[in-house]
């Protein structure tokens, strides 16, 4: 291969990767924020994503709805159900047996199935950005897709947004804190319960919003929970629970690095993505970021 | 009473010490437990006391100096590796199997203090003599009542003998005994006291308590520690009298 | 306390190895199921390789406490390695069950050497991973798995060169539960001996078991060891049934189906695999008829009930019958 060649590959999966990464990204900060903060094992968060998705696309297709409202309703949507949903099923098990946590999520995420094919169909929702995001957008050397593109600019644009409200604003403070020590963030008057349901509401806005921005890459079918469980996984994993910082180097590394595998060596597919995984991981138990 | 220094203490630290970055937890602690010792560690709330627990008995790792048990060096020894060694401790809050009977909490420690307890196929109930042993414990300490009974169905004073009978199934010949009498209603603190009272001669204790009835009671040493730092050490009158001992306590709250 | 009540509290806990009469139930059943459904004994034969297999996962979820999500690696494992023998001139089933079980003790001591000195969710993750691993190395190594297709042309001879299966399952059930009733033996011997109870031990309070000088990662490493023997057992026995060996066998659909199966039964219990196997399989035969779709919900709602209302699952529900029963005397 031709050294411009070469570059050009390098290039491609650059981008491609880092789109990717931002995808994972969003899904995956909000399952480490809940993690961290009420040590929950929440198999289910990919579910959040997928709802997202489905309601994003069915008021594109169904009602004519222009993508950056529909995108906009998907996340509130989620965001809102999510509130019930923390107060009653999840919260009973803070505490609980993390093979409870397990197995309660896992549950749901068989239901999430059942009912997607029951009202959506087996097959993944058709989605078509907007015409301003469709196409290629030429920088002079290259020309990249738009839609990618406007993924990767908006991904940084909100894990910018992200790390100010965590580190300038009351609740982000109080967030911190309480990941930190959470007996301690009581006792000085925060109130753990409230921030719980808003930190679970949030994070389950931010999968939603993941779901349906990330349409393009990761289809949006009833399977979606459970066919990308392991790389959401992975990402909170190797970042570190409870931080917004760790799953942005791990899904970078871990968009960057599958892309790049795929492309480069398919015979081998995601097998050294898993190997990577278990180095870090038995390097780092507690990610890369994670606290002692 | 001769102190024994001629004879290796059964437990010695030397500059011992421990820090969480800024913050030290273990200053240079110089420590000597004699054989057969009765001795109490006492210091203000924060002071180091169950760090230096956890330090010599493993569940915690020393950032430099040493830790000898017998005079054999322990410090890179594991916690399990220290307490075939000869060292057993009970936690401040209890550490016990609450799903499994008192018995069974105790059969456990034998069993491992025997060795036989990773024996694959044959039947635990086979070696009658682990039970039998630890059944003795459970009379010694006037807990053999409720020897079948889920240790979370008992009253916590006598969950804390449980604690103490678990250890001694290890057959220790060093003991560290975190506030033992902690958390238990003070009706009730007495059967501890004497149960301590009652422990082998030849056994080195080492009590961490915040009750000084008790310290003055049952120790025959006493160790000061303040902020990770040895303040001062001797027998119970020298202690009693040290003007920077009283200054130290000032501003806590006096036991009754 | 008198000597008679003494030695009375010490042989009651040193009879609870000894066997109890309810205790042939479950082998007296599967006895009168041969005779009642002969029709279906092919699926009896599959339930029966499952139960080995949710036996291992019992374990170590329920004694060692080792939440884990990859049980399927070694299922899968043993279910390649008995196919792959039987696929290249190796018939006898029973030298493929022992290749399995060792294939399978193999994965389990490499993966539990590096995996059990984490804990909470790195050993999560690990055994999550090292199952997604297995997978996609078998879907990518198609010369030797069949990739997706499966493997190809197992040809599985007699048992013992007298008793060749037919597809009526006649030898097929009894093979199986032969094995199982040798996976049975060995578990509950371990459950009973001073290292299975050390196990309960560690997953109660594994500070105390520390602090008690028990070498905890030696004993998981072992359970872990043993268990994934028994689960590439029950892999062979699959394999060797059905006559086939696909990627599913290495699924985490699969690692998270069998420990459904044994929560429903009762954890811990021993004998909650020979309840919530046959309960799911074969609620799951019946619903599959009438709709895949809404199996995948109902037993996802009744998952998510079990957890909030009956923790211990069937076994555990009778429990607490019995007790309340026996409180009301």
């Amino acid at each position: 291969m031709t050294a411009s060649a070469t570059l050009s590959a390098f290039v491609s999966i650059a981008f491609h990767g880092t789109a990717f990464a931002m995808v994972l990204y969003l899904v995956s900060v909000g399952l480490s924020v809940t993690m961290g903060l009420m040590g929950f094992v929440n198999l289910a968060h990919g579910v959040f994503a997928a709802a997202g998705g489905y309601f994003m696309t069915t008021l594109m297709t169904r009602y004519g709805v222009p993508f950056p409202l529909a995108l906009a309703g998907g996340t509130i949507a989620v965001a809102v159900l999510a509130v019930p949903l923390e107060r009653f099923l999840y919260r009973p098990l803070y505490g609980a047996d993390e093979l409870d946590q397990v197995l309660m999520t896992m549950g749901l995420v068989f239901m999430s199935v059942a009912v997607g094919k029951f009202f959506w169909g087996p097959l993944a929702q058709p989605f078509q950005p907007p015409s301003f995001l469709s196409g290629q957008i030429d920088l002079g050397f290259r020309t990249f897709p738009t839609y990618r593109s406007f993924l990767i600019v908006s991904g940084a644009v909100l894990v910018t947004l992200l790390w100010l409200g965590l580190e300038r604003t009351r609740f982000g403070a109080r967030i911190r804190a309480a990941v930190d020590n959470r007996r301690m963030a009581q006792s000085v008057g925060i109130n753990t319960s409230a921030l719980f349901t808003m930190a679970f509401a949030l994070g389950s806005g931010l999968a939603a919003l993941g779901g349906g921005i990330g349409a393009e890459i990761l289809a949006i079918d009833p399977g979606y929970a459970l066919e990308h469980l392991v790389y959401f996984l992975i990402v909170v994993a190797v970042g570190g629970l409870g931080t917004i910082r760790g799953p942005f180097v791990a899904a970078m590394l871990l968009g960057i690095s599958d892309t790049g595998f795929k492309y480069l060596l398919p015979e081998f597919g995601a097998f050294f993505i898993y190997a990577l995984t278990m180095v870090v991981l038995l390097w780092k138990p507690r990610g890369l970021f994670g606290q002692a | 009473m001769t102190a024994p220094e001629a004879a290796e203490p059964a437990l010695e630290t030397q500059a011992l010490c421990k820090s969480f970055g800024a913050l030290q937890v273990a200053n240079e602690i110089n420590f000597r437990l004699a054989r057969g010792a009765r001795h109490a560690l006492i210091g203000p709330n924060g002071a180091g006391k169950t760090s230096f627990v956890n330090l010599v008995s493993g569940a915690l790792e020393a950032s430099s100096g040493k830790i000898l048990l017998a005079g054999q060096e322990v410090t890179s020894l594991s916690q399990a590796q220290r307490v075939k060694r000869g060292l057993a401790r009970t936690f401040q809050i209890n550490q016990l199997f609450r799903g499994l009977s008192v018995l069974e909490n105790v059969t456990l420690a034998v069993g491992e203090q025997h060795g036989v307890a990773g024996t694959l196929f044959r039947p635990a109930g086979a070696k009658r003599a682990i039970i039998e042993e630890a059944y003795a414990l459970l009379e010694q300490l006037g807990i053999a009542e409720d020897a079948l009974r889920p240790v979370r169905e008992v009253a916590y004073g006598r969950q804390r003998l449980v604690e103490i009978a678990v250890a001694l199934g290890l057959k220790p010949s060093v003991l560290l005994l975190d506030e033992p009498a902690a958390g238990v209603p003070s009706g009730e603190s007495g059967t501890i006291i004497e149960v301590i009272e009652r422990l082998p001669a030849d056994l080195a204790l080492l009590i961490i308590e915040h009750d000084m009835d008790l310290v003055f009671r049952l120790a025959r040493r006493i160790t000061v520690l303040v902020q990770g730092t040895v303040l001062t050490e001797g027998p119970p009158q020298a202690i009693a009298a040290d003007p920077r001992v009283r200054e130290v306590y000032l501003g806590e709250r006096a036991h009754s | 306390m008198t000597p008679a009540q003494r030695g009375g509290a010490v042989d009651a806990f040193a009879r609870r190895h000894r066997f109890r009469a309810l205790e042939a139930l479950p082998w007296l059943l599967a006895i009168a199921a041969y005779f009642a459904f002969p029709d279906y004994l092919a699926l009896g034969a599959q339930i029966v390789a499952m139960v080995l297999f949710g036996l291992s996962a019992d374990l170590v979820l329920g004694y060692a406490g080792i939440v884990t999500l990859g049980h399927a690696a070694f299922f899968g494992m043993g279910a390649y390695t008995a196919g792959y023998l039987a696929a290249h001139g190796v018939g006898s089933p029973l030298v493929g069950l022992v290749a399995a079980s060792a294939m399978g003790a193999a994965i389990g001591a490499l993966s539990g050497v590096i995996i059990l000195r984490t804990q909470g969710l790195s050993i999560l993750m690990l055994t999550l991973v090292v199952c997604v691993m297995l997978q996609e190395a078998a879907n990518k190594m198609t010369s030797i798995t069949g990739g997706a297709d499966g493997l190809q042309g197992m040809q599985v001879g007699s048992v013992l060169g007298l008793f060749s299966f037919d597809i009526y399952g006649h030898t097929a059930y009894w093979y199986c539960l032969c094995v199982l009733a040798a996976g049975w033996l060995i578990a509950r011997a371990l459950v009973h001996a001073p290292f299975g109870r050390s196990l309960t031990g560690i997953r109660e309070n594994v500070t105390r078991m520390h602090a008690i000088g028990s070498p905890v990662f030696l004993r998981l490493l072992t359970i872990y060891t043993i268990s994934a023997a028994m689960a590439g057992a029950a892999g062979a026995l699959i394999a060797e049934t059905t006559g086939l060996v696909a990627l599913n066998v290495l699924s985490v659909d699969l690692s998270g189906t069998i420990l459904v199966m044994i929560i429903l039964g009762g954890v811990g219990r021993l004998y909650g695999a020979f309840i919530g196997v046959p309960l799911y399989m074969i609620a799951q035969d019946r619903f599959s008829e009438i709709d895949p779709v809404y199996w995948y919900f109902w037993i996802g709602l009744l998952l998510v009930l079990v957890v909030v209302f009956a923790r211990g699952g069937v076994l555990g529900l009778a429990e607490a019958l019995i007790r309340r029963s026996t409180r009301r005397r």
